[in-house]
């Protein structure tokens, strides 16, 4: 169910180049990413450029899609796990805009997915690409400022400094208090950030058949995980890494295998938990219930 | 810009993509999924005219992803042919003598140098690596070594035909030198298949 | 029975809508012209060309309008339409020696070759509210300097006759510049990196380094050499001619600034340079930025790296305003998924705290 023609669907703008970046810099980043996909989890420092959104707002999970995306493709953007969130909409608006692509929210018929902060539940398959918009690229950012430090223990695979960080939580809380953006073993080789999404998502990115990609353009790096790679979620021998788990299932689809937003109903204390993936709640819901949201209505 | 001077007649050289920006874009995706997939082989149609000794698919993969920001080295046959001017003509690269100072090479895989002479990156930037572009006579994913590696679910087989009998062992040096090393992508027709860095190799 | 929210489509519609109506304001009142912005607002087209790092005062207006006069919004704008312009060529490095000046000052020589020019300044105007301009009045012609006014040697150029200055010397080899548009920063950074990330950065920011090591956050003791604003020519050396043509002239504001320096065993005594550069007249900026670069030069000349201003990564990773401003406004951004998680985590933490505290 592609969003083929939605009321108020956007032309391709003809004074833009496909996709709106030049093609030198097209080439630049993807020379940047055949590079990252052959050191999975490294990250790769890139010519990042001005793009028309603000920094943090996407603009290298943008750039890697502008790079890869050919007129045939098509195109599902997400946040939050949601298609229909003010950013998402903009960054799909822009490419097509800029690309003249076929759009779409059903996950099963993405050839592109870019994302901010959720993997979608329904399983990727071979020949897709998720393209994750990465704020803070570098997992150890916050123990350690400085790139010229961390540079070099990525270099020399020393990460003594993010085990200290998550035995200190062990210590005060009794168990690790990472809940997002939980670093990740890539290939076990390089410590990576998986971008903000919820650790719940972190068991998706193990052994995935789909191609993971990760921009980030303030702080111009370009990363990836090929698919078949092993990533695993930092953790300890007597304290495994474990998801996060609700009492209740999705109020609307009924899902207990979803990641679950808490939306509060009234003023009153009044909340229920709802499916945080749009696409995969309304597929379960019904295609009634689908086919009106995809009409972009 | 460039020193070395273009001299050429442009009569004899051979035009470049019909459609630049789709077809750099497509054969691009091809070279994503070959080093996504070590071992599967990728297509890649294209209509531009490749010079003679050039194969069509390392004519693509260089025409679609260089520029003059690049350096190039080239094995002899092909530096002493019409490619060297047919590239710089198409993408402005610049050619260099030594395979250390190349982030792209481009051979015939019986003038392979020692893939340990390619630029191999440091431990912080071992991205900074020369991608081998190597022609091989034939390739075939149904039999021949059996790759492992990540992009692979298990076990990929791959045939190349043309390689000289020292390249697994440079290979498994070079594998062994991770997150170090050169990547490679056999070109055979306008057919390709790649070797990442992280690529084992059983024969 | 909830539903999601939906229709992010039509809201962005009609916030678009909204923003062009305020920006218009009351249709009665006649409307901004891009001239009028361009040559009656100039201080503010210069300061978005400066950090824009693009020298189109027409472009630079045109942004000005476009963002309702918030000029991060329009170095925003500007620096946007430039990221995608080929480059069609690299021109020589300016001859700011050369520049047809408006203004030029010195604070460390009471009289100089070619002298002290006040020029347009805001400096003693004493700041008192003009009601006059609330009418609007005809302003009386200016006098001004002689269009033909002999070139003015640079203050720093007298003082390196006597070797009382550090030469100010290419760097090794004299490698193309970095250029920090195309290329990420890498650490530590070469000088020319390092300039065009301040000449790029946020005015505010710098201006608050550059104070600080005014006031022992830094081992500074700076005299304002020279500044001086004028029109300089940009010249290209096209291939098939091989020689220097103008292409045009732009206005920029430079600063030398004058630094002690103690000398060490392999040197003598000397004082150091800070420089500065902006495009227009960007006299703040320009000042700024030129003590901001002596402080990070601190490594080169072995002194201790203690203060805020000196600490290159930290400075120039800070500086970009719209690196800083997106950043931190991306926190409108919806963060559901993320809070979640902390809201379950910090609920167990609390259930487990209170467990721990009961009797047993």
């Amino acid at each position: 169910m592609r969003m083929c023609d939605p009321p108020g669907s956007l032309e391709r703008d003809p004074n833009v180049n496909f996709a709106y970046l030049d093609e030198r810099t097209k080439r630049m980043i993807r020379r940047a990413l055949l590079k990252a996909v052959c050191i999975p989890g490294h990250q790769v420092a890139f010519g990042s450029r001005e793009m028309p959104l603000p920094y943090g707002w996407g603009t290298g999970g943008i750039q890697v899609t502008a790079s890869i995306l050919g007129p045939r493709d098509v195109l599902k953007v997400i946040d939050q796990g949601s298609d229909d969130t003010v950013n998402a909409v903009n960054i799909r608006r822009f490419f097509q805009r800029t690309a003249g692509v076929a759009v779409t929210t059903d996950t099963t018929r993405a050839d592109i997915i870019q994302t901010r902060h959720r993997i979608p539940e329904t399983p990727l398959r071979e020949g897709q690409i998720l393209v994750f918009q990465v704020p803070a690229p570098e997992p150890m950012q916050r123990l350690e400022p400085r790139q010229s430090e961390t540079r070099k223990m990525h270099g020399l695979a020393e990460y003594g400094l993010m085990h200290v960080k998550l035995y200190e939580d062990i210590a005060h809380y009794g168990h690790i208090a990472t809940t997002y953006d939980y670093p990740v073993l890539v290939n076990n080789r390089y410590v990576m950030s998986p971008s903000p999404i919820p650790k719940f998502d972190n068991p998706k990115l193990n052994m995935s058949p789909a191609l993971q990609l990760f921009g980030a353009g303030r702080e111009k790096r370009i990363y990836a995980v090929p698919p078949y790679t092993a990533v695993t979620s930092l953790a300890f021998d007597d304290h495994p890494f474990e998801v996060q788990r609700w009492e209740s299932g999705c109020a609307l689809c009924g899902s207990r295998a979803s990641f679950l937003d808490e939306v509060l109903t009234d003023d009153h204390g009044g909340r229920m938990f709802v499916c945080s993936d749009s696409d995969y709640c309304t597929s379960r819901q019904g295609a009634d219930v689908r086919s009106v949201i995809s009409d972009g209505g | 810009m460039s020193e070395q001077t273009l001299d050429l007649n442009l009569q004899e050289v051979g035009a470049a993509f019909s459609d630049p920006v789709l077809s750099s874009q497509a054969v691009f995706r091809a070279a994503l999924a070959a080093l996504s997939r070590p071992g599967r082989i990728q297509s890649v149609p294209h209509d531009a005219q490749q010079p003679p000794g050039a194969t069509p698919a390392a004519a693509a993969l260089l025409l679609a992803l260089l520029d003059p920001d690049c350096t190039v080295w080239l094995a002899p046959r092909l530096a002493g042919g019409a490619v060297s001017a047919w590239l710089r003509f198409h993408t402005g690269c610049r050619i260099v003598s030594q395979p250390a100072a190349a982030r792209f090479a481009w051979s015939d895989a019986d003038q392979l140098p020692l893939l340990q002479q390619f630029a191999l990156g440091s431990e912080f930037e071992p991205e900074i690596s020369t991608t081998c572009v190597v022609q091989v006579k034939a390739l075939d994913e149904r039999c021949g070594w059996r790759l492992s590696g990540p992009g692979i679910p298990g076990r990929q087989r791959l045939a190349v035909a043309g390689l000289g009998a020292g390249f697994l062992a440079q290979w498994q040096a070079n594998h062994n030198l991770f997150p170090r090393g050169i990547d490679v992508l056999l070109c055979a027709g306008q057919f390709l298949a790649a070797l990442a860095r992280t690529t084992a190799i059983e024969a | 029975m909830y539903v999601a929210v939906k229709g992010g489509e039509r809201a962005i519609e009609n916030s678009q809508a909204l923003l062009a109506e305020l920006r218009r304001g009351d249709p009665s009142v006649a409307e901004l012209s891009i001239e009028q912005i361009r040559l009656q607002l100039r201080l503010a087209v210069d300061r978005i060309m400066t950090e824009g790092s693009l020298y189109d005062p027409e472009l630079a207006a045109l942004a000005l309008k476009q963002a309702s006069g918030d000029a991060i919004e329009a170095i925003f704008l500007l620096r946007a339409y430039r990221t995608t312009l080929p480059r069609l060529g690299y021109s020589v490095p300016l001859d700011t020696g050369k520049m047809r000046l408006w203004r030029r000052v010195s604070a460390t020589f009471k009289d100089l070759p070619g002298g002290q020019i006040l020029g347009p300044t805001y400096d003693y105007t004493q700041r008192l509210l003009d009601f006059a301009l609330l009418a609007g009045t005809p302003v009386p012609p200016a006098p001004r300097l002689p269009a033909d006014a002999e070139p003015v040697p640079a203050v720093l150029d007298l003082l390196d006759q006597e070797g009382l200055i550090e030469a100010e010397s290419a760097s090794c080899g004299d490698p193309e510049p970095h250029d920090l548009t195309r290329e990420p920063m890498r650490f530590p950074a070469s000088r020319a990196a390092r300039l065009q990330n301040l000449a790029r950065a946020d005015e505010g920011f710098i201006l608050a380094l550059g104070y600080s090591t005014q006031r022992g956050y830094a081992h500074s003791h700076p005299f304002a050499g020279e500044v001086r604003f004028g029109s300089v020519e940009v010249e290209l050396v096209p291939e098939e001619l091989g020689f220097a043509v103008s292409i045009g002239e732009l206005e920029v504001t430079e600063c030398q600034m004058i630094n002690q320096f103690a000398g060490s065993k392999s040197q003598p005594p000397q004082f150091t340079r800070g420089y500065g550069l902006a495009f227009g007249h960007s006299e703040r900026k320009a000042m700024a930025m030129s003590l901001v670069d002596r402080a990070l030069r601190a490594p080169e000349l072995g002194e201790a790296i203690d203060s805020p201003a000196q600490m290159e990564e930290f400075v120039l990773s800070h500086s970009d305003s719209l690196e800083a401003s997106g950043f931190v406004q991306h926190l409108k951004l919806p963060h559901y998924v993320d809070f979640q998680s902390e809201l379950e985590l910090v609920r167990r933490l609390r259930i487990n705290a209170v467990q721990q505290d009961e009797p047993t």
